[in-house]
C-alpha cells in the first residue's frame, strides 16, 4: 500500500494529513520530535499567560487520530535516504515512505551574537520553548526583546503579565518598520509604551554576557549601554528548519526548493509550510511565506497532488492578521510599508488614536491594492472578491459598511471615513447603506 | 492599588462570614402565642400537648437544634397516627416549612433583634467590597482589552481549593434552601426589612432571601462584566438588559404586583421553564385573580408558543438565554469566571444531547398528566385527582419533576457546580426551554456566527471560553459557520478571538452554514474539483 509519510505534525502536515485521507486511503504517518499531537504554534502565547492550558491548544482530540487513521510518531528525524526512500529517526527503527511531505517548519534566528547560547537566552517557536520560559519567568526581573516583529510582541505581552520589566529593542526607527507604514507602526508603538513596554528605538543588540554560571546577567547594546537582565528573547524573525534534509539530494537554499507544486528536485518528496522555498515568486508574493495561513493552503494543496490531481499553488489575495496587546490587525490585498511608484493612498486615525484604516490603490486605474485595518474587523470574503476582481477603489469605499465584521452594537466609522475621504482626495464617494454581504458575494 | 483591591476582597470575605455565622447564632424560644400564631388547626390539636410538654420556654442557641426538636415531635406524632390509621389526622403539609415558620416566630436573640443591622453588615458589605474589588480592576488590568491573564493560575478560576471551597458554598446553600431551609431561618429574617418596604410588617420567605440574594449578585457581577467588557459593545448592551429584566420582571414585580391584590408572576418566565404553568394551584390562582389574572395565563400561552419560536427565528435563542433568563444572566454574571470550565470533549456533546432533550420530553409529560388533571379539577371536580391516566398519578410525576429538575438539576447542580462545571450546566444539559428553542435555532433560524473566511488561527480561545461547551474551533478552522442548537449566542467567543474570526449575525437563511470554500484555501482552482 503506498504510504505518506509527513515530517512535522505542524498546520501544515497536519492539513495536508487531513486532506489525504479525506481524499484517500493511503497509509499516512506524520512524524514530529515535538509533541505528539498537534498544537496551535500560535497560541502558546495565552498558555503562558493563563489564559488557556496546553490541551486547550490542541484542536483536535486523541481520538480525532484513531479514527483518521492518522499513525503519530513522536520521535526525531536524523536523515532522509531518497534513493531507499526511508526516513531515520533518533529513537527507532527507519520508516520507508512511498512519498514524503517535508513540513518541518522554522526554527528562531539567531545571528552569532556572543553569548547567544546562554542560560536565559531564548526565542519563542515551540513547546519546548514555552516550558524555558515558564523557568526563566521564575526568577526574573527584567527581560531584554531583540528585534521587532510579532512575535516580538507576544513574547512582551506575555512577561509583562508576571510583571516583568519589557525593554524591546527595535533596530529600525520605528516598530516593525518593514512591513507598516509609518503611521500605523507610530499606532503600535504608542500602544505598546502604554502598556509599559520600554521600547528603545535604533539600539541593537551587541553582546549578551553571562555571569560565572553560564546564566544571562546583562547585555551590551551597540551604543555601548549595560542593560543588567535575566531574560534576553531573540525574536529576530524565523528561517527555515532543514537540517534533516542537509545530507541527501533534496535542492536547498534558505529552505528547501519546491516549483509551484510544492515538488522538491528529488521525486516523491515535497515541502510545505515554513520550510518551503519557490523557486520562482507565486503571484507577486515572497519565496519562503512563514505564516499559518499558507501552511494549510500548502497543506490542501499537496494533498490534492499526492492523491493524483496535480495541483499548482495558487493562493488568492493575501491576508494576514495579528493581535498587539489589545489591538487588533487585519489586512487584506498589499499596503507596504513604502507606498509603491503608481499607487496612492488614504489613511484614517480615529481621534483616540487607537483605531485606524489604511488603503491603497493605483493611481490611474483606480484599483483597489489593499487595505490595512486596526480595531475595526473586516469581511475576508469582501476583500478576496474585490481584489479578485480588482475592484476599484471607489467601490470599495462606497461599501465599507458592508464591509465591517465588528461585533453587533458596535461604533461604527464608516461615515467619519469616507467624510474625510472625500475631503483630502478627489472622489466623491456616496456611502451605500449597509447591504447583506453574501448579496454582494454573488453580485 | 492591589491592596485596595485585597481590601475589598477582605471586607467582602467578612460580609460572607457574618453571613454564614449567622446560621449558627442566636436565640429560639417557643413561646405558646407563638405556636397557636403559626400553626392551623390540625397541627395544634396534634402537636400542642407534646410541644408544650417538651419544647415550650426552652430556649435554643441555633434555629437547627429548635428545629430538629420540633421535628422529631412532628415526625413521631405524624408516624403514630399513619399506624394507627388515623388519615384525616394525619399532617400533609412538609415539616421543614413548618419548621421554619416556627423558627423565625422563635427568634429573639441578637439577630432578631437588629435585623437592619445585619442586612447592613452581609448585604450592604457584600456588596461594597465586591465593588471595590471590581472597579479596582480598572486600573490594575490596564487599558479595555481581553485580560483572561491568570484564570488558569488561579485556584478560584482553575478548580482549585478556592473554587472546590465555593462550590462546598454554593451546594450547601442550595441544598439548605430547598430542603432544610429552616437552618437559615435567621439569613431569611434579616431580610424582613425590605419585605417591609412592599408590604407592611410582611415577613420574608425564603423565596424573599433567594430573589433578593440572586438579584444583588446578577446586580454587581453584572457591573463587573461591564467593566470586564468595557471595550464590547454587545457585551455592555447585553448584561445592563439581562440585569434589568431580572430586577424589574422577576425580583420588583414579583413583590409589586400582590400589593395591588393580583398574582406575583414572573411575566419573562416561559413554558417548559416555567414547569408549574398548568399546575392546578397556579391556574386557580390566575383564574381568580380577575382580568390580570386571565391576562397572564394567556400570556403564557402566547409567550411559550408564538413569541419564542419566532424570536427564536429571527434572533436566535440568545434573545432568551442571554437577553431575558434568569438562570441565563445569573450564569453570565456570578458564573463568567467560571465559564471556561465547560467540557468541551466529544463526549460531552453527545451526553448533552441526549439529556436535554430526554429532560423536554420528561417536561411534556409532565405537564400533559398535570394539565389533565387542572382540567379536571376545573371540569370534573368529582373525579379522585390523585389517579388519573393510566394508573399514573398526576401528583407524583410533578413532585418528582419539581424535585429532580426544579430543584436539584437546576438549582444545585446548575449553579452549585459553577466552579465545578462551568456556568450553564444547567442550560447545556437540562433546560427544557432551551432544548425547545435549541430545535428551533439548529433547524429554523435567521441566527448563525459568520466565520471570517479563512483568518482562523486554530488558538482555542473560542472554545475555551465557550460556556456551552461548543468547540467552535472546529468549526471556525474550517472556514464552516457555527449552527449550533446549543449556543446561546453569549458572543464571547467572538470577543476573545484574537483575529476577529467569529461574528453573531441574523441573516437570511441561505447559505447560514457557510462551508469549506475555497478561502481557507485561499486556491482559488481548487473549486473545480469539488
Ligand atoms: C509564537 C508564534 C506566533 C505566531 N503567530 C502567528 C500568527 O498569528 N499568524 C500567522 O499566520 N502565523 C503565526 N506564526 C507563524 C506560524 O505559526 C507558522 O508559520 C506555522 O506554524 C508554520 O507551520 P508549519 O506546519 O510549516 O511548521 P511548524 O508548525 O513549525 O511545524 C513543524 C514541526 O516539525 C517538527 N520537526 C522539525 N524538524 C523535525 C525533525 N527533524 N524531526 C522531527 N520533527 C521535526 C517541529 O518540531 C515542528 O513540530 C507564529 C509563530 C510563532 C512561533
Ligand atoms: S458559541 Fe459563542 S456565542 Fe454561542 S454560546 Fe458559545 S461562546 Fe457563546
Ligand atoms: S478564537 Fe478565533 S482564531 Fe482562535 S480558534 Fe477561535 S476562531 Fe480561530
Amino acid at each position: 500500500m503506498e504510504h505518506v509519510v509527513i515530517i512535522g505534525n505542524g498546520i501544515s502536515g497536519v492539513t495536508a494529513a487531513r486532506h489525504i485521507r479525506k481524499l484517500s486511503d493511503q497509509k499516512i504517518t506524520i512524524i514530529s520530535a515535538e509533541s505528539k499531537y498537534f498544537f496551535s504554534r500560535t497560541a502558546l502565547m495565552y498558555v503562558f499567560m493563563g489564559h488557556m492550558k496546553f490541551e486547550h491548544i490542541q484542536p483536535y482530540e486523541a481520538y480525532f487520530w484513531k479514527k483518521n487513521r492518522l499513525d503519530l510518531v513522536q520521535d526525531f528525524v536524523e536523515k532522509i535516504d531518497v534513493n531507499q526512500k526511508k526516513v531515520y529517526l533518533a529513537g527507532q527503527a527507519p520508516i520507508a515512505y512511498s512519498k514524503l511531505i517535508i513540513a518541518t517548519g522554522s526554527k528562531p534566528n539567531k545571528f552569532g551574537w556572543p553569548g547567544q547560547d546562554l542560560d536565559g537566552v531564548q526565542g519563542l517557536y515551540s513547546k519546548q520553548d514555552l516550558e524555558l520560559i515558564e523557568e526563566n519567568a521564575k526568577n526574573a526581573k527584567t527581560a531584554v526583546l531583540i528585534g521587532g516583529g510579532l512575535i516580538g510582541v507576544e513574547l512582551a505581552e506575555m512577561l509583562i503579565t508576571r510583571g516583568i520589566k519589557v525593554i524591546f529593542l527595535v533596530r529600525e526607527n520605528k516598530f516593525w518598520g518593514g512591513v507598516l507604514p509609518a503611521q500605523e507602526a507610530a499606532l503600535i508603538g504608542r500602544h505598546i509604551e502604554k502598556h509599559h513596554v520600554d521600547l528603545r528605538y535604533q539600539e541593537e543588540l551587541e553582546e549578551i554576557i553571562g555571569d560565572e554560571n553560564g546564566r544571562v546577567k546583562e547585555i551590551r547594546t551597540k551604543k555601548g549601554e549595560i542593560i543588567p537582565c535575566e531574560i534576553v528573547g531573540l525574536t529576530a524573525g524565523v528561517s527555515p528548519n532543514i537540517n534533516m534534509v542537509a545530507a541527501s539530494d533534496v535542492e536547498t537554499a534558505r529552505g528547501i526548493m519546491v516549483n509551484e507544486f510544492l515538488e522538491t528536485s528529488v521525486p516523491d518528496v515535497y515541502a510545505i509550510g515554513d520550510c518551503a522555498q519557490f523557486h520562482t515568486s507565486i503571484n507577486g508574493r515572497k519565496n519562503i511565506e512563514q505564516v499559518w495561513y499558507t501552511g494549510r493552503i500548502m497543506g490542501e494543496t499537496v494533498a490534492q497532488t499526492i492523491c493524483g490531481n496535480r495541483l499548482a499553488y495558487n493562493p488568492g489575495p493575501w491576508f494576514n492578521s495579528a493581535k498587539f496587546f489589545d489591538i487588533e490587525y487585519q489586512t487584506y490585498g498589499w499596503v507596504f510599508a513604502q507606498l509603491k511608484e503608481g499607487e496612492e493612498e488614504f489613511y484614517w486615525e480615529h481621534e483616540k488614536g487607537e483605531i485606524a484604516m489604511h488603503l491603497v490603490w493605483d493611481k490611474n486605474t483606480h484599483e483597489f491594492k489593499g487595505i490595512n485595518s486596526f480595531g475595526i474587523r473586516l469581511r475576508h470574503d469582501l476583500f478576496d472578491k474585490w481584489l479578485n476582481e480588482k475592484a476599484s477603489i471607489q467601490t470599495v469605499m462606497s461599501l465599507l459598511k458592508s464591509a465591517n465584521f465588528d461585533p453587533e452594537f458596535y461604533k461604527l466609522y464608516e461615515k467619519e471615513i469616507i467624510t474625510q475621504f472625500n475631503t483630502v482626495t478627489s472622489f466623491e464617494i456616496s456611502l451605500k447603506p449597509r447591504l447583506w454581504w453574501q448579496k454582494l458575494m454573488t453580485s | 492599588m492591589k491592596n485596595i483591591k485585597y481590601f475589598g476582597m477582605g471586607v467582602f470575605l467578612l460580609a460572607l462570614a457574618i453571613f454564614t455565622s449567622l446560621a449558627f447564632v442566636g436565640n429560639f424560644e417557643l413561646t405558646e402565642r407563638g405556636m397557636r400564631a403559626q400553626l392551623n388547626e390540625q397541627e395544634l390539636t396534634n402537636l400542642e400537648k407534646p410541644l408544650m410538654e417538651e419544647m415550650v420556654g426552652k430556649p435554643y442557641r441555633t434555629s437547627f437544634t429548635f428545629s430538629r426538636d420540633f421535628i422529631a415531635v412532628f415526625n413521631r406524632i405524624n408516624e403514630d397516627l399513619k399506624a394507627k390509621e388515623e388519615w384525616d389526622k394525619v399532617m400533609w403539609s412538609p415539616v421543614s416549612g413548618i419548621a421554619l415558620k416556627l423558627a423565625q416566630s422563635s427568634a429573639n436573640g441578637i439577630v432578631a433583634s437588629h435585623k437592619m443591622l445585619f442586612f447592613l453588615l452581609t448585604f450592604g458589605l457584600g456588596i461594597l467590597g465586591s465593588l471595590i474589588y471590581i472597579i479596582s480592576d480598572l486600573k490594575i488590568k490596564g487599558p479595555p482589552g481581553i485580560k483572561n491573564d491568570g484564570i488558569y493560575h488561579d485556584s478560584a478560576t482553575n478548580r482549585g481549593w478556592i473554587g472546590i471551597l465555593t462550590a462546598v458554598w454554593l451546594i450547601s446553600f442550595y441544598v439548605i434552601l430547598y430542603f432544610h431551609p429552616y437552618i437559615i431561618a435567621n439569613l431569611i429574617s434579616i431580610t424582613d426589612p425590605i419585605k417591609g418596604l412592599f408590604i407592611e410588617g410582611e415577613k420574608a420567605s425564603k423565596w424573599f432571601l433567594y430573589g433578593l440574594l440572586y438579584t444583588t449578585s446578577m446586580t454587581v457581577m453584572g457591573a463587573r462584566m461591564i467593566i470586564k467588557y468595557r471595550h464590547n459593545r454587545y457585551q455592555i448592551v447585553r448584561t445592563i438588559t439581562v440585569v434589568l429584566f431580572q430586577i424589574i420582571f422577576a425580583f420588583l414585580l414579583v413583590e409589586i404586583l400582590p400589593m395591588f391584590g393580583l398574582p406575583g408572576k414572573d411575566l419573562k418566565s416561559a413554558w417548559p421553564l416555567d414547569y408549574y404553568f398548568l399546575f392546578d394551584w397556579n391556574v386557580q390562582d390566575l383564574m381568580s385573580s380577575g382580568n390580570f389574572g386571565k391576562f397572564v395565563f394567556v400570556w403564557g400561552i402566547v409567550l411559550s408558543i408564538i413569541i419564542v419560536p419566532t424570536m427564536v427565528y429571527f434572533y436566535g435563542k440568545r434573545w432568551y438565554c442571554s437577553w431575558v433568563c434568569g438562570c441565563g444572566g445569573l450564569a453570565e454574571t456570578l458564573g463568567d469566571p467560571y465559564r471556561q470550565l465547560s467540557n468541551k470533549k466529544m463526549w460531552t456533546w453527545k451526553l448533552e444531547r441526549w439529556m436535554i432533550h430526554a429532560v423536554l420530553v420528561f417536561a411534556v409529560i409532565m405537564t400533559v398528566f398535570t394539565g389533565y388533571h387542572t382540567y379536571n379539577v376545573f371540569v370534573h371536580p368529582e373525579m379522585d385527582s390523585k389517579e388519573i391516566l393510566f394508573g399514573i398519578s398526576a401528583f407524583d410525576i410533578r413532585s418528582w419533576y419539581g424535585f429532580l429538575i426544579g430543584s436539584i438539576f437546576a438549582g444545585v447542580i446548575g449553579t452549585g457546580f459553577y466552579p465545578i462545571l462551568g456556568s450553564r450546566s444547567w442550560c447545556r444539559f437540562g433546560c427544557p426551554l432551551a432544548a425547545y428553542m435549541g430545535i428551533v435555532q439548529r433547524f429554523k433560524s435567521r441566527f448563525r456566527i459568520t466565520t471570517n473566511g479563512g483568518q482562523c488561527i486554530s488558538c482555542g480561545n473560542c472554545s475555551t471560553y465557550c460556556e456551552q461547551g461548543i468547540d467552535v474551533r472546529a468549526y471556525a478552522q474550517k472556514g464552516q459557520n457555527i449552527v449550533r442548537s446549543s449556543c446561546v449566542g453569549c458572543g464571547v467567543c467572538s470577543a476573545v478571538c484574537p483575529r476577529g474570526v467569529l461574528k453573531l449575525e441574523n441573516g437570511p437563511e441561505a447559505n447560514r452554514f457557510g462551508n469549506e470554500g475555497p478561502i481557507v484555501l485561499g486556491n482559488n482552482g481548487f473549486e473545480l474539483n469539488d
